[in-house]
């Protein structure tokens, strides 16, 4: 390929579980071919050889949740050639992002005995609200083969394949069988980003939105179809606030639901 | 050709002579909550007694009160799976001493019997063969596979609550295209397959079951199922110049009524046994030695699947659907010659919101709908 020298890539960690760096490590197969294509300029989780930038490829994984992670996260950037976000921590807010919903001094209050050792921003927010990001990769955590794709990509030169349709499509392709349809299991599958291969729909379980709103989610309808199978509105807000809370629709959703759940109080 | 009739033990000596001349025999089975299709490797693993409820958006296996082996309507599973897969190799391409040594996908196709094919789907098998084989560009692929099935039809007696084949005309009895039809004949202590050989070599099967001469009260008692059937379709459409009407009223309100309703999900489609959109996807490796291309089931409600350079023609979901119905009922008809759709009803049953295509048409032409009570089995 004429490559002078191995692109260099870092692995950079903000507030998330480190799932998502781990499929990296996950990749058991193909990891000696990781190794080979590209040089490992920084990644803590998996060596303490860590050289400077300039860096062809951030991977970034967690939320942005305090001041310094702000500061970080545009030295990085200025760093970076190309930054990907990886997982819905990173691309969405995450699970954490759940304070966004409250007010995040009463937990702190709550939690830690010296309150005042604690310094944190009031809310969650993606990588892509402080700067620009190039390709977001989603999921909780994410898949590997989709970062090795995202990976194999960069290195040809070419657009890396992630569809942004649902995740029925590729529940069908696999031949699973419907389990909304088919058992009136509530399932998140049709607004929900493909990404996964439908893992949990082949185990006769409902989708749960680990990846996000797909590219056009209709959540009004499925909304109506859930109250029809008998979830309440609550419990719809629950399901939809989980790790992609904080993506807009998915938000404006359980907002519409939480509402709605209230309405029905006695 | 021979019709015949035989006992029901006789469909093991059926799938045994099967067996002798294909690779893998692909019929109806139960997993999951639901009539499927996979491979059979005894009668035993026929759904016996089992059948269905269908209604849009919602599928349930049941029990029958006897043990008819075929007494349920089409499932979640169409034979597009086998002929034309939902993830295809086209080539792998590798580097070899500075050249590109290109290798085609499974050329050697595996030998298909499908059993249990239902006259709605033997009719979308032919609308496949038109699609693949019969227009400027063939599908070697699809040609492969296709040249390697055997097809043991069964005429359909318990059509279900979202069938619609007999408005379409390709049902409840199979016309063509297969190698043997069965018809089911079970009750007043009966339990037999009246057996119309339609190849050489459905004769050639029959020939291996212990059956005798059919007789007039055999076909009768066939014609009569099958009339009776007709008369149980939970749906119907008028197809009568359904596709002038749709390209008449591009504009109709309907659409935007359906497109609140329309998850954009794609399940109508991927269920349809002939819609047949794919996308091409190039894969490399890390270390740029190799490089793969897909061929994967899409669908045209996929945003990305109107994508042009500069933006997607088809961005909101009433355009996807509208889209998706129009080619079906009208837009087929000028490109290959018949409708889209054979009246099988899985997009009705599988859609998660329910959706009636049916319906939709009726809302188009602008009757009023039928009463929901009456929807469901009229
Ligand atoms: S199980 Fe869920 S993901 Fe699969 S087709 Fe049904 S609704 Fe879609
Ligand atoms: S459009 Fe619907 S009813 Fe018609 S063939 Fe396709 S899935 Fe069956
Ligand atoms: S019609 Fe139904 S199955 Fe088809 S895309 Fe819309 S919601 Fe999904």
């Amino acid at each position: 390929m004429g490559r002078t020298r191995k692109p260099k890539l870092a692995v950079w960690k903000f507030a998330s579980c480190d799932g998502c760096q781990l499929s990296l490590l996950d990749c058991e197969d193909e990891l000696l071919d990781v190794v080979g294509a590209v040089e490992i300029a920084y990644f803590p989780e998996a060596t303490r050889v860590s050289s400077r930038g300039p860096y062809d490829l951030s991977l970034v994984e967690g939320s942005i949740t305090t001041l310094d992670d702000i500061r970080r996260i545009a030295t990085i950037r200025k760093a970076s050639k190309r930054l990907v976000t990886i997982g819905a921590c990173a691309t969405a807010g995450g699970i954490q992002a759940l304070r966004n919903f409250k007010d995040v001094h009463e937990f702190v209050a709550a939690v830690y005995a010296r309150p005042d050792y604690i310094d944190t921003l009031d809310r969650s927010l993606p990588i892509a609200h402080y700067v620009p990001v190039d390709f977001e990769l989603r999921g909780c955590p994410i898949n590997k083969y989709q970062l090795l794709e995202l990976l194999s990509a960069l290195l040809a030169g070419r657009r890396p394949s992630f569809p942004e349709h649902s995740v029925c499509i590729e529940c069908k392709r696999r031949g699973a069988v419907c389990v909304m349809v088919a058992q009136g299991t509530p399932c998140l599958g049709p607004i929900t980003h493909a990404g996964c291969g439908a893992i949990c729909p082949a185990f006769a379980r409902g989708c749960y939105g680990c990846y996000g709103p797909m590219e056009t989610p209709n959540t009004a309808s499925l909304g109506e179809r859930w109250t029809a199978l008998g979830v309440p509105p609550a419990a719809q807000a629950r399901a939809l606030r989980t790790f992609n809370a904080w993506a807009e629709p998915f938000r404006a959703a359980a907002d519409a639901a939480a509402a709605a759940g209230k309405d029905r109080q006695p | 050709m021979k019709t015949r009739v035989f006992q029901r033990e006789g469909l093991q000596p059926l799938l045994e002579a099967l067996a002798e001349q294909f690779d893998r025999i692909i019929g109806p089975t139960v997993r999951d909550g639901a009539i499927v299709l996979d491979e059979i490797a005894s009668d035993a693993d026929l759904p016996a007694g089992w059948t269905d409820d269908q209604q849009p958006g919602r599928y349930r296996v049941g029990w029958r009160d006897d043990e008819a082996v075929f007494g349920f309507a089409a499932g979640p599973h169409a034979w597009k799976r086998f002929l034309a897969p939902p993830d295809v190799r086209i080539w792998t391409v590798r580097r070899d001493a500075g050249r590109l040594q290109f290798e085609p996908g499974r050329t050697v196709p595996r030998r298909d019997a499908f059993v249990g094919v239902r006259p709605c789907d033997l009719a979308a098998l032919d609308i496949l063969d038109r699609v693949y084989l019969q227009g400027p560009y063939v599908d070697p692929g699809y040609q492969a596979r296709r040249q390697a099935i055997g097809i043991v039809a069964v005429n359909c007696t318990a059509p279900g609550g979202t069938c619609f084949c007999a408005s379409m005309g390709t049902g409840p009895r199979a016309g063509a295209g297969f190698d043997l039809a069965l018809t089911e004949l079970v009750g007043d202590g009966r339990h037999e397959f009246l057996a119309e050989a339609g190849s050489a070599r459905g004769e050639g099967w029959l020939d291996k079951v212990p059956s005798r001469e059919a007789s007039a009260d055999d076909r009768a008692a066939a014609a009569r199922a099958l009339e009776e059937a007709a008369g149980r379709m939970g749906r119907r459409l008028d197809a009568e110049g359904l596709g002038d009407l749709l390209y008449d009223h591009l504009d109709h309100e309907a659409w935007d009524d359906v497109a609140a309703r329309c998850l954009t999900c794609g399940n109508c489609t991927l269920v349809c046994p002939t819609c047949f959109c794919t996308l091409v996807e190039d894969r490399s490796s890390l270390g740029g030695e190799s490089a793969e291309r897909w061929k994967r089931w899409d669908s045209c409600f996929s945003r990305e699947h109107s994508y042009i350079h500069g933006g997607y023609l088809r961005a909101s979901g009433r355009s996807r659907y509208r889209q998706w119905m129009t080619h079906k009922l009208a837009g087929w008809h000028d490109q290959f010659g018949t409708s889209g759709c054979v009246g099988c009803g899985r997009c009705i049953t599988w859609c998660p919101v329910g959706i009636d295509i049916t319906e939709e048409a009726r809302r188009i032409r602008g009757a009023e709908g039928t009463p929901a009570a009456e929807r469901i089995r009229s």
